[in-house]
């Protein structure tokens, strides 16, 4: 690791400051940005923990309405007992992140910033619809991921908090990868009042993406078998050593039949 | 540099370390504690594990400056002068390991483990949660069965006993 400045800041305000520093960059739970750092693939000049400021972490459910901190850990989330109820998919999905270490430290703020094209919270922020919010303005998270590890956030830009109205019904399918355990294919089904949204990870070559074809059919019957005759492109996913662009494609239908029975109980 | 701050398994120790200092390499190298490991450059194989304010966390993707302020445990702190700790117990009397370079990282995954299962452990359960830490040797078995029984004991011993 190249040498670095570790600040500590104590309030949001306090971390915007900071960031106007050299080449600054936020670090929340670390588990993405110091393994980069130990490989040299990224090299800020100063750290700007943001990890202990109170008002950025915990889970508020008041009604349907779900406000998670951005400094919240994996963990927090898998085991929040409000969460478990208002919205069990998103709970058990960040019950699947990495391990329970990971979990211990790493964030939700982290995770969609970085915006993995393999990570598992894009898929749950767009098909809930979520909000992101920012200590400048709120994002719609269907405008908030742009593509690989790119998301429309400024320089200085800090993530606070995510926020969504729970689904009558939702699931999550991951098909891990066998060796890192990153999805191969996930699938996020959400079930509104009036609406179906699924959302796909692991699986574009542009990162998250809203999978319409399976929204329509599952909108007229949210039923596994209403996916029978649909057919998933293998334009525009990924084709890698670990699956190929008409493996994945196949992947969402299956995937997506199986979040459904989940999402139906 | 940082002057940090922090309890490592239980002695309140000040340093002043490079702010690059991962927690892992300032335990081994600043406080003398060798038994937690470094098993990769990736953040997968878990030998690196401690307890950080009571939770399993990674050594290795932690900077020490993140942990100023924090208590630190680690292999070295959780036995009882020379009485093991259960899950060290475990683990000698299950063959729990070979070459033992990831048992250090193991058993505090284990004890973390089991501290947030009071309710008691399956097989499944643990090797699901063993997901972080990898074992050239064993094939684990043996480490699933240490920790299964380690559980068992320490359930046992933490139940109120019944007046005679
Ligand atoms: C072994 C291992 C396995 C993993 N497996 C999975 C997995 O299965 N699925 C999965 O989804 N992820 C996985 N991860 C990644 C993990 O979920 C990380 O926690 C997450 O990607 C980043 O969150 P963090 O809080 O650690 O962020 P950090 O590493 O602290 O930061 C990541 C990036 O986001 C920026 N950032 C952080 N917080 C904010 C904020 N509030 N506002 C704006 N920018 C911010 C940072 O500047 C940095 O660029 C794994 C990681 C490891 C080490
Ligand atoms: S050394 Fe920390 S996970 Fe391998
Ligand atoms: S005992 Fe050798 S690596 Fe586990």
């Amino acid at each position: 690791m190249y040498s670095v400045n570790y600040h500590r800041a104590n309030s949001v305000a306090d971390a915007v400051k900071l960031l106007k520093t050299g080449d600054a960059k936020l670090v929340s739970g670390g588990m993405t940005l110091i393994p980069a750092m130990k490989t040299r693939l990224a090299a800020p000049s100063d750290l700007v923990d943001i990890s202990r400021i109170t008002a950025l972490k915990g889970i508020k459910v008041s009604g349907k309405a779900v406000t998670i901190g951005a400094a919240t850990t994996h963990y927090e989330v898998s085991t929040d007992a409000k969460l478990q109820k208002a919205c069990p998919a998103l709970a058990e999905l960040a019950s699947m992140i990495g391990d329970p270490a990971v979990r211990h430290r790493g964030t939700i703020g982290g995770s969609i910033a970085n915006n993995d094209p393999a990570a598992d919270y894009p898929a749950a922020m767009v098909a809930l619809g979520a909000t992101i919010v920012t200590n400048k303005r709120e994002i719609a998270a269907d405008k908030f991921f742009k593509g690989l590890f790119e998301t429309v956030l400024k320089d200085g830009e800090i993530v606070t908090a995510v926020t969504f109205n729970a689904p009558a019904k939702a699931a999550y399918q991951k098909f891990r990868n066998p060796a890192s355990r990153y999805a191969i294919v996930g699938v996020f089904v959400a079930k509104g009042k009036d609406d179906v949204r699924v959302a796909v990870t692991g699986a574009g070559d542009n990162g998250v993406f809203r999978a319409k074809t399976i929204e329509a059919a599952l909108a007229k019957s949210f039923d596994p078998a209403a996916l029978a005759g649909v057919k998933i492109s293998a334009d525009s996913l990924m084709s890698d050593i670990h699956a190929s662009a008409d493996y994945r494609a196949h992947l969402i239908s299956v995937m997506a039949k199986r979040a459904v029975a989940a999402a139906n109980g | 540099m940082s002057d940090i701050s922090l309890t490592v398994n239980g002695r309140q120790v000040r340093a002043a370390v490079e702010d690059r200092t991962l927690l892992v390499h300032f335990l081994r190298e600043h406080q003398g504690l060798t038994g937690t490991h470094v098993g990769c450059d990736t953040s997968q194989c878990g030998a690196c594990v401690v307890h950080v304010d009571g939770k399993a966390v990674k050594s290795c993707s932690m900077l020490a400056a993140q942990a100023s302020g924090s208590t630190v445990v680690t292999i070295e702190g959780i036995a009882n002068g020379a009485d093991l700790h259960p899950v060290q117990a475990a683990f000698k009397e299950h063959h729990g390991l070979q070459c033992g370079f990831c048992t250090p990282g193991m058993i505090m995954t284990a004890t973390d483990m089991i501290a947030r299962h009071p309710e008691g452990l399956d097989e499944a359960t643990v090797r699901a949660e063993l997901e972080g830490n990898i074992c050239r040797c064993t094939g684990y078995h043996n480490i699933v069965k240490a920790i299964l029984a380690a559980s068992q004991t320490m359930s046992k011993a933490s139940k109120p006993k019944k007046a005679a």
